[in-house]
């Protein structure tokens, strides 16, 4: 058993946020890098650094919308009761938590005020940053006594508002949590702190030769406890599963103030299997305070093929056409030229220009089975039609292929001042229709769409394009991005893959599900928290929201629970 | 009987016992009844509503109704070339899907593969209140709403009445071939963890009367090379083994029939030592699945596996009213008593499965 500092590697991930210059909001997203310990000073100047780079690219969908209040359940006081509310809860927190630990001036929660969805924004009374379970459980505690909404955040590189303050909450950043509290090489596992970056696991693991194996592309700044929540997946889910696939345990800590272990070290436990109920559960159930993950052996050899297509069609046939042979790749990844082009000039990774999609497709395994498996792909490959095939020929231009990829939502970000970046799942078959419709929405709205998607999956991520500095631009995006989920639904598909619902997706959940559906999750919601103060508002809407956004019918004018929220 | 009518019974069934305070005991062909007691409660039964809904083998999903027979469901996925990769057991001929995942059950393959809960992707269900929810869907990445399909699965029918399951599936391996290891000393997990730790295409590993089973699934060539790195004795028909393990056939496990021996299943870490329990093992899952055939008491068995960390669940015991799950420690027991009420809050389903305290 290894005892690890979690804060030594992230000197050397933020390092690599600068080089790559990878635009999430890094300003928001080790926010504890800012406080007082010395041994952050080096990466908060590195930090600084980066959000120059990252404001000056203007890659993100940062616009200077007010907080919409609405988004994030009405406000009970007015500013001067917000104030007098704000100096009570701080007081009354200092009995529970170090000052330093208290953030509350605007300064302080500016940093706070959205996640990687920029464009929905509100501020907290409060931030606390608690270092221990028992904190963690007190002030639980102390704001089911006070009625006061919670809202978990990890590193902030949330997409779709799930980490948004509520304006009479408070957030409870569990940056501090960023402990490996142990690494058993022997028996394939860690146990870790939430605020543990993902990357972070895979860097302690890789000297054993292990790694963890969900690896979102944000997965040098974003927490396993958010991977947790949202139920991350990574280019290499296709065959190694989502993060539900890859822990075994977690505890939590209930409204209540319990301390809660669920899972084992056991492939299973007695009871309801809660583990996957609170897997991606957005901090709607409890709070995550500690997480066992599987660690996987690095696979022998894992080798990538590139393949160039002069349709997007060809490519998504090209999918379903692997998959066929009996092959699951370790990831299979495609790009349109909008994609490729700027992924080229962000990274200079090699990629051809000039070709309508790309797809990488990577097999890994024992060296025999590769070999054979490189070879049926590429047959496959060729026969739909493929314009041409390269085999990454060395370690070295695998990862570098592999960067134009991770860094295609930033590249993006590039070729415009702003991006959204939709995330919907359809049955893989559906893609050319799919992808057609998306084309004609586009002229439709006049904004460009790149697409990057986790193709294997069918998990589509299409970058919507556009400029918040004119007047309603944004409103037409959020307009566009919501048409194309549906379409997602209308296909078989889902309003989110893996970034959740949050609150961006939050009217689109009416379009998924009906109201006994959406009943049923309030149901279980409140199983858990029963005055609905974790992160309320968010992930399941309120029948009465649903019945104003119009996407659905209400039965003869009657709410099942006209109660169910508080705020 | 057609779809649509079958659930509209189906819930008339649900919404009458709710408000007569009448208990349904959800049954498909009725073949895992040996894992619970006997129960008074009025049958619900599934058997009728069967068949494949849609299945696209390029998608790897299969969408099927709850009363379809695993065998059935294996023979179409077989004919394209794909399998159920959590290798569901089936302790007769008729078993179907829905008792399967309202069961939980995985076979050999589940350490390295996944286990049931971690291929179902979507359901449709009838809770507590005769009303018709449909969860998750047909496609593999999907984070709306809570996971209520993987709840469902093992919750033994408690949380509703499972009609339909949308499951991931996967191709079959190319090959497979067992080795087989003596092994005196049949707690010694050693070699399995070792195995375990190594990337190889490992699908089973079980210790059974002092010898040691590994199968490797995939390609030929990975497979030729795991053979030569492993050494070993290969197993000839070993499709056979497998079944027995998986089902519960072996003659390992008729000496619980019978007597006073009850047959338990114990999940634990791979890497847990020998329990302190007085029996015959067989142990599978690399480890983390043990079968133990024992006449120690209940709360023996309760106690030895809280210790350390692991489950028991009783398979087989001469009292029908013996205990069946592990105790929940009091915390969790509220957590899921509120969570199995949030679903059925009348206590229509299953009032003898399952952990019968978490019923309203
Ligand atoms: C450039 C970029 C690329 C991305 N690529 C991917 C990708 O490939 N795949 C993918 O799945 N996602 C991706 N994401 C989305 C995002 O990184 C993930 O959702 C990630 O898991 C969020 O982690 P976080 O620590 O930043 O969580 P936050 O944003 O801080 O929080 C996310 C949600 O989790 C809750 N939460 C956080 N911590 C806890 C806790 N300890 N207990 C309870 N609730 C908690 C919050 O309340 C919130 O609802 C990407 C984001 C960016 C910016």
């Amino acid at each position: 058993m290894t005892g690890l500092h979690g804060s030594v590697v992230t000197q050397s991930a933020i390092i690599r946020v600068c080089h790559y210059n990878i635009p999430i909001n890094i300003r928001s997203a080790v926010p504890a890098a800012h406080a007082h310990i010395t041994l952050h000073h080096l990466e908060a100047r590195l930090l600084d650094n980066a959000q120059e780079q990252f404001t000056s690219g203007g890659a993100s969908g940062a616009t200077s919308q007010t907080s919409d209040v609405d988004r994030s359940g009405t406000p009970r006081f007015s500013p001067q009761d917000r104030q007098a509310r704000r100096e009570q809860y701080a007081e009354e927190l200092r009995q529970l938590l170090d000052d330093s630990a208290i953030l509350s001036t605007d300064e302080q929660l500016i940093p706070y005020e959205s996640d990687g969805l920029t464009a929905m924004r509100a501020t907290p009374l409060l931030v606390v940053l608690p270092e221990t379970t028992e904190q963690v459980q007190a002030i639980l505690r102390w704001a089911r006594s006070r009625q006061v909404p919670v809202v978990a955040r990890g590193a902030g590189t949330g997409l779709s508002g799930g980490a948004l303050p509520h304006e009479d909450g408070i957030i409870l950043g569990l940056a501090k949590f960023n402990q490996i509290l142990s690494l058993d090489a022997e028996h394939g596992v860690a146990r870790v702190q939430p605020g543990v970056r993902n990357l972070a696991i895979s860097d302690a693991a890789r000297p054993h030769n292990l790694y963890y194996a969900p690896d979102p592309s944000s997965q040098i700044a974003c927490s396993i406890g958010g991977n947790v929540a949202e139920n991350s997946g990574g280019v290499h889910c296709l065959k190694y599963g989502l993060t539900v696939h890859n822990i075994l345990e977690v505890k939590v800590v209930t409204i209540d103030g319990d301390l809660v272990t669920i899972g084992s070290a056991a492939l299973d436990s007695a009871g309801y299997d809660l583990l996957a109920l609170l897997t991606g559960s957005e901090g709607m159930l409890a709070v995550t305070v500690e997480i066992t993950v599987k660690l996987l052996p690095v696979p022998e050899v894992a080798r990538l093929i590139m393949a160039a297509f002069d349709t997007v069609e060809e490519a998504g046939e090209a999918v379903g056409a692997v998959i066929a042979e009996g092959v699951i790749p370790a990831g299979l990844e495609l790009m349109d030229g909008p994609a490729i082009e700027a992924a080229e000039a962000f990274a200079q990774c090699g990629y051809p220009t000039n070709v309508a999609a790309l797809l990488l497709c990577e097999l890994d395994g024992m060296e025999a089975e590769v070999d054979a498996q490189i070879q049926q792909v590429t047959r496959v490959f060729e026969r739909c039609g493929a314009a041409s095939q390269h085999i990454a020929t060395s370690e070295a231009e695998r990862l570098q292929l592999w960067k134009g990829r991770k860094s295609a939502f930033p590249a993006v970000g590039r070729l415009s001042p702003d991006y959204y970046c939709i995330d919907g799942t359809i049955p893989r078959r559906h893609l050319p229709t799919v992808l057609r419709r998306m084309d004609t929405l586009s002229d439709e709205y006049g904004l460009r769409i790149a697409n990057v998607f986790h193709a294997g999956d069918g998990n589509l991520h299409p970058l919507i394009l556009f400029d918040a500095n004119i007047p309603g631009e944004l409103e037409r995006t959020e307009e566009l991005g919501s048409r194309i989920l549906q379409l997602c639904v209308e296909v078989g598909g889902t309003v989110t893959g893996e970034h959740g619902v949050g609150m961006e997706k939050i009217n689109e959940m009416c379009v998924q599900f009906d109201p006994a559906t959406l009943t049923q999750f309030h149901a279980v919601k409140a199983a858990f928290d029963p005055q609905g103060l974790l992160n309320p508002g968010k992930a399941v809407p309120t029948l009465q929201r649903c019945a104003e956004f119009g996407a659905m019918h209400v039965h003869k004018g009657q709410l099942p629970h006209p109660n169910l929220e508080r705020f | 009987m057609d779809t649509d009518d079958f659930i509209k019974d189906c819930q008339a069934q649900v919404t009458s016992a709710a408000q007569h305070k009448e208990t349904l005991c959800i049954v498909g062909n009725n073949t895992k009844a040996f894992l619970a007691p006997p129960s008074a409660a009025q049958t619900l039964s599934l058997s009728a509503y069967a068949g494949i809904v849609s299945y696209e083998p390029t998608e790897l999903v299969v969408t099927a109704k709850a009363g379809t027979t695993i065998a059935a469901l294996t023979q179409a996925l077989s004919e394209q070339g794909q399998m159920m990769p959590f290798e569901p057991p089936t302790f007769a001929e008729q078993d179907t899907l829905g008792g399967v995942i309202a069961c939980g059950l995985s076979g050999p393959r589940r350490p390295y593969t996944g286990s049931a809960r971690d291929f179902v992707l979507g359901t449709s269900v009838i809770n507590g209140q005769g009303e018709h929810l449909r969860f998750g869907g047909e496609v593999m990445k999907n984070v709306a709403g809570y996971d209520v399909s993987r709840l469902q699965t093992g919750a033994r029918g408690t949380l509703g009445v499972i009609l339909d399951i949308s499951m991931k599936v996967l191709p079959r391996p190319e090959t497979e071939t067992t080795l087989v290891f003596e092994q005196e000393t049949p707690n010694d997990l050693a070699p399995q963890i070792k195995l375990a730790r190594q990337p190889l295409p490992v699908s089973a590993s079980v210790v059974i009367d002092k010898q040691r089973f590994v199968r490797l699934s995939g390609s030929q060539a990975s497979v030729d090379a795991s053979v030569q790195r492993l050494g070993g004795q290969v197993l000839h028909d070993d499709a056979a083994f497998w079944q027995s393990i998986k089902n519960l056939t072996h003659p390992f496990f008729a000496a619980s029939d019978g007597d006073a021996n009850s047959l338990w299943r114990i999940s634990i870490a791979d890497y847990a030592p020998a329990l302190p329990l007085v029996g015959q093992w067989c142990l599978d899952w690399g480890g983390a699945q043990r079968w133990l055939i024992t006449d120690e008491a209940p709360t023996a068995v309760f106690a030895a596996c809280a210790a350390a960390g692991a489950s028991a669940t009783c398979y087989r015991h001469s009292d029908p009213a013996a205990q069946r799950y592990q105790p929940l420690d009091d915390t969790l027991l509220s957590l899921n008593r509120a969570v199995r009420q949030s679903f059925d809050p009348h206590g229509v389903f299953n009032p003898d499965h399952f952990h019968t305290e978490t019923r309203a």
